[in-house]
C-alpha cells in the first residue's frame, strides 16, 4: 500500500487520522535464544538491560501460559522502563549493549518451558508518589496481535492504592499486574494469555482489538 | 508414513505435533467455511482478531476477558531510542551477508513509516526477517525440506531517515507449507518489526506481495476480516524502485497507531 498525498494532507490538517496498518503474528520463526549469534530478532544480551553481575541488578522472571495452563515455548517479550531514579532513558545502543549505558529497553525470548528472564534495575517513580512500573509487550506464535501490559513493583502500597489503572480494576484482576518480590530480590511476573488467571492487557487509544470491542 | 509412526520426542517436519501442538488434518474447505462465516458477520474492522479459530494456534493464546482501555502514562509516552550506533548501514542489504550472491529474485522494498497524523517516524529501528527463495527459514524448528541458502540468513535491520523512509535489498521469499491444516501454505511474506515515537505504537506485522494466489486460503492474513484493511499489508509493485538489470522493486508504507504524545510546535524529533 502507498499513502498518497491527499491522505497525508488530510491527516496533517487534523481532519482525519490515517488508519493504522494491521498487526500480524510474530509467527514461529522469529528466532531462538543463542547468545552469540543473531538469528532474526533476538540479539546478544538483549535481555540484559544491566549486567547481571552488577550489585543492583534485579532478575525479572516468569512464565508465559496459554489458556490450558501450559507454558508457551515460542513467545517474545519486550520491556521498557525508567531507570532507578525514575528518569526515562533516551540513549541509543540497546542493540550493542556496551555494558555501561542504561537504555531502558530489553527483549527476551522464552525458553522451552515458557520462562523468560531479564536482568534490569528497579525503576524509580517517574513522578513523586507515582507507582513505579515496567511496561511489557508480548508477542507469540498463535497470537495475532501484540498485547501490552504493566508490571508494577509491589513495595509502594500507598502509591499502588492511588494508581489510576489499578484502582479501576477488581482485586483479583488487579493482582495480575503486580509482580511478586522473591527473597533474593527477584521480581516474579507470570503472563497468562487466557484463562482464570488471565493477565489484564491494555488497549491504548488508536488501536482496535475488534473481537474485544 | 502416518504421523503417529514418528517418535514423539524427535522433532521433524513429519512429526507435526512436536512442532505445533495445534496442528490439524482439517481440510482447506473446512478452514474456508469457518473464515467465511466470521467474515460475513463482521464489518469495517481495521486490525486482526486475536480470537480467530481458523488459525488453530490462536485458540488458547488469545485473551477472553475484555481489553482494559488505558491512557498511556510516563514511560509509555516515550519510545526507546535507536540510532546508527545500533545498526550498520550494510544491515539493510540482505544479499551481501554471505560469501556469494544468494539465490532468487533480487528485490528492493522501500516505503515510509508514519504515525496516525501522517508524521514521519524518524531515526527509528525497523527489523525484518523472512524465508529464502525456496520458502525455508534459518531456524532450527523449520524442517521444511526445501534448501537452505548458505548466502542468505533472511534477517535485516535499518534506521529510518528524517522523512520516515526505510529501504531493504533482499530476495523475494517463497510461500511455505505449515501445519495449521492439511495442505496449508502461507502466502509469501516479509515480517516487519516497528517502533514509533511512543511505546504504545510498537508493532509486528507481515508484508505481502501483490496478487498472491494464496491470500484467500490463509487464516493469518484472513484474521483481518475487512478487505480494505487486508490490502494495507500488501506492497505495490513499483517500477521506479526497480533498477536496470539489477532488481525489481516494491513500495510499502506503514502507519502506526496514532501517537499519544502532545506534540509541541517544532517538536519534530523522534524523541
Amino acid at each position: 500500500m502507498r499513502i498518497d498525498q491527499n491522505q497525508l494532507d488530510a491527516a496533517r490538517s487534523g481532519d482525519e487520522k490515517l488508519v493504522p496498518t494491521p498487526g500480524q503474528t510474530i509467527g514461529p520463526f522469529f528466532g531462538y535464544a543463542d547468545g552469540y549469534e543473531q538469528v532474526h530478532l533476538p540479539f546478544r544480551d538483549g535481555n540484559h538491560l544491566v549486567n547481571p553481575a552488577r550489585p543492583d541488578a534485579v532478575r525479572l522472571t516468569g512464565t508465559v501460559y496459554d489458556g490450558n495452563g501450559d507454558p508457551i515455548p515460542d513467545a517474545m517479550l519486550e520491556i521498557w522502563q525508567a531507570d532507578s531514579e525514575g528518569y526515562i532513558p533516551q540513549e541509543t545502543g540497546s542493540l550493542v549493549r556496551d555494558g555501561w549505558t542504561f537504555t531502558g529497553w530489553g527483549r527476551a525470548t522464552v525458553d522451552n518451558v515458557g520462562t523468560y528472564t531479564f536482568s534490569t534495575v528497579n525503576p524509580g517513580p517517574t513522578d513523586e508518589g507515582k507507582a513505579p512500573f515496567i511496561h511489557l509487550v508480548v508477542f507469540a506464535r498463535g497470537l495475532l496481535n501484540k498485547l501490552h501490559t504493566r508490571i508494577y513493583l509491589p513495595e509502594d502500597t500507598a502509591a499502588l492504592e492511588k494508581d489510576a489503572l489499578l484502582s479501576s480494576l477488581d482485586a483479583d484482576r488487579r493482582s495480575t499486574l503486580i509482580a511478586e518480590r522473591q527473597a533474593d530480590g527477584s521480581l516474579l511476573f507470570d503472563v497468562h494469555l487466557q484463562g482464570e488467571k488471565e493477565t489484564v492487557f491494555l488497549q491504548f487509544p488508536g488501536i482496535e482489538y475488534p473481537d474485544h470491542a | 508414513m502416518s504421523q503417529d509412526q514418528h517418535d514423539p520426542a524427535e522433532e521433524s517436519f513429519g512429526n507435526s505435533h512436536v512442532l505445533d501442538p495445534a496442528a490439524t488434518q482439517d481440510s482447506q474447505e473446512t478452514i474456508n467455511a469457518e473464515m467465511k462465516e466470521i467474515h460475513d458477520a463482521a464489518s469495517g474492522e481495521t486490525q486482526p482478531r486475536v480470537n480467530f479459530p481458523p488459525y488453530r494456534s490462536s485458540l488458547y493464546r488469545h485473551p477472553t476477558k475484555s481489553m482494559h482501555h488505558a491512557d498511556p502514562e510516563t514511560i509509555e509516552l516515550w519510545s526507546p531510542a535507536f540510532g546508527h550506533r545500533d545498526v550498520h548501514t550494510l544491515e539493510s542489504d540482505l544479499t551481501v551477508q554471505g560469501q556469494g550472491e544468494p539465490l532468487g529474485e533480487r528485490i528492493v522494498v522501500r516505503g515510509k513509516i508514519l504515525d496516525g497524523d501522517g508524521r514521519p517516524v524518524r531515526n527509528q529501528l525497523v527489523e525484518i526477517w523472512q524465508a529464502n527463495a525456496s520458502g525455508r527459514y534459518v531456524h532450527k524448528r523449520d524442517q521444511h525440506p526445501a534448501p537452505l541458502d548458505p548466502n542468505f540468513t533472511g534477517v535485516g535491520r535499518t534506521i529510518t531517515g528524517d522523512d520516515g523512509s526505510y529501504e531493504f535489498t533482499t530476495i523475494k521469499p517463497a510461500p511455505y507449507p505449515w501445519k495449521n491444516h492439511h495442505n496449508a501454505w502461507r502466502p509469501a511474506h516479509i515480517h516487519f518489526s516497528l517502533f514509533g515515537t511512543d511505546f504504545t505504537q510498537r508493532m509486528i506485522t507481515q508484508m505481502y506481495f501483490p496478487g498472491d494466489p494464496l491470500f484467500s486460503l490463509d487464516p493469518i492474513y484472513q484474521s483481518i476480516t475487512d478487505q480494505k484493511a487486508r490490502d494495507r499489508l500488501v506492497a505495490t509493485y513499483d517500477h521506479n524502485v526497480s533498477t536496470h538489470e539489477w532488481n525489481t522493486g516494491y513500495y510499502w508504507d506503514i502507519v502506526l497507531s496514532g501517537s499519544n504524545r502532545t506534540w509541541m510546535e517544532g517538536d519534530t524529533d523522534a524523541h
